[in-house]
């Protein structure tokens, strides 16, 4: 049987557009709607508000590939940040999540993917070329390689390492190994490996 | 519809939010497609990575439907690969000259050349050697296999040093030295007698052959030619780019290893 519309069409576009974000299907995005019209005052105005802004503000950070509303962003004219050490990850979330960890105070860079020779995408679809400027620029003593453990993921860190080769630069990767709260007995034997591989002292 | 099969995982594409679609080479079903419903979650990604080996489930209401996969983890090579520029362009590389075949059309022995492959691709010569042998096989199954077996101009067996670029048969010193310039070179390494079995099936057995560092770039040449004329040019398509990567880290392996 056929959706009916069950209001007008501002609404029923309020949903099919809320429908496409991630993790919301078509039920989940009319609840979402619903809960944004009951606490228009509360939920509906201020979230327009400040999607208006984004749009008008957000922007990409030409130095590292990150979105923020300033151009550079504010890690990169952060000037307590550790400017010899760039950590480079695939994508803004990644990024994102090494933020929320804080382990390092130093700067990023933004691949925009991976490389993935099946789907087409190749060295030019990336920034690659601007990190090499990056650190050709001088300054940078440390690349951290912190892209996924996919194959594509290190296919893109392999490929990198090659194209930093003879430059003075230090580079490094994340270690590969058992996750907080993992049981040996649930992890694949590659991870086990590598696990023990890059065993330390304790 | 459902069948049960060993498979090695070629490649995987994102279905939505949590499923994928996962591409695998059997040995009695060839290149076969599947959805993995929750392939994203973090139980299964370790699993659905390429080069892995894992038991295979596929059910389907049709034959020609896309069908569900089930997976059970049979051997976890992607983590090894991961450790070596051979093996993830190597295994990347691979999947790319799979993809000239049909789907589900069985190639027993490119299967059975796969596996060799990718449980030798962090040994750069041998995986070298080997690749070689997997393109001239793949281009037998495509119908363009080259004839190394004996001279097109005089019958002789030995002595092959060249290979006609245009009849892909191998030519001896002796009828090939005034058309040398216009030959392509065919590595000692690719001889019937250094390879007896290389039209039929994957050689077994490498030791005590393995090719130079000059032998094997000649051997990429000489597949690589013959690959875009017969395969990629007609495709409009370039060389993938993870053949390039595999080449060039083997090369320089090779030449690290040279200088010492």
């Amino acid at each position: 049987m056929a959706n009916r519309a069950v209001a007008g069409p501002e609404v029923e576009r309020l949903i099919q557009l809320l429908a496409k974000l991630p993790g919301l299907g078509p039920r989940s995005a009319r609840r979402a709607a619903l809960h944004l019209i009951k606490k228009k005052d509360q939920l509906l105005v201020p979230l327009a508000q400040a999607m208006g802004v984004a749009v008008d503000r957000v922007t990409v950070c030409q130095t590292c590939g990150t979105v923020d509303t300033c151009d550079p962003c504010t890690i990169c004219s952060d000037p307590r940040r550790d400017t010899a050490t760039i950590v480079v990850v695939e994508d803004v979330s990644d990024l994102w999540a090494l933020e929320r960890a804080g382990a390092l105070n130093c700067r990023y860079h933004v691949l925009g993917g991976t490389l993935s020779p099946l789907d087409g995408i190749g060295p030019d679809d990336l920034t690659i070329d601007k990190l090499i400027e990056r650190v050709a620029a001088g300054d940078v003593s440390e690349i951290v390689l912190a892209v996924n453990a996919t194959v594509e993921g290190q296919t893109t860190a392999h490929y990198i390492t090659d194209r930093l080769r003879g430059m003075d630069v230090k580079v490094t990767r994340l270690a590969h190994g058992v996750p907080v709260g993992g049981e040996l007995d649930y992890l694949d034997e590659g991870t086990l490996v590598q696990a023990l591989k890059a065993r330390t002292s304790f | 519809m459902e069948w049960s099969a060993d498979g090695i995982i070629l490649a995987t594409r994102k279905h939505g939010e949590s499923s994928l679609i996962l591409e695998a080479m059997t040995r009695e079903r060839g290149r076969h497609l599947g959805l993995v419903r929750g392939g994203r979650s973090r139980r299964m990604q370790a699993a659905l990575q390429p080069g892995n080996r894992v038991g295979l489930v596929w059910r389907a209401r049709l034959d020609d439907h896309l069908g569900l996969y089930a997976i059970e983890p049979l051997e976890l090579r992607a983590a090894q690969l991961m450790t070596s520029s051979t093996g993830v362009y190597g295994i990347q590389a691979l999947a790319a000259l799979l993809h000239f075949l049909p789907e589900r059309d069985p190639h027993p022995q490119l299967h059975d050349g796969l596996e060799a492959i990718i449980a030798h691709l962090h040994e750069p010569l041998v995986a070298g050697a080997l690749m070689v042998h997997f393109e001239l096989q793949v281009l037998a199954e495509l119908g363009f296999g080259l004839d190394l077996t004996e001279c097109a101009a005089t019958g002789r067996i030995d002595d092959l040093i060249y290979v006609s670029p245009k009849s892909g048969r191998a030519v001896c010193r002796e009828a090939g030295l005034p058309y040398a310039p216009r030959l392509l070179p065919l590595p000692s390494f690719l001889a019937p007698e250094a390879s007896p079995s290389h039209v039929g099936g994957m050689p077994s057995e490498l030791a005590g052959r393995l090719p130079d560092r000059q032998a094997l770039e000649d051997a990429f040449r000489l597949t690589g030619y013959f690959l875009d004329r017969h395969v990629l040019a007609p495709r409009l398509l370039q060389m993938s780019p993870a053949r390039d990567g595999f080449v060039d880290a083997i090369k320089r392996h090779l030449q690290e290893a040279e200088s010492g």
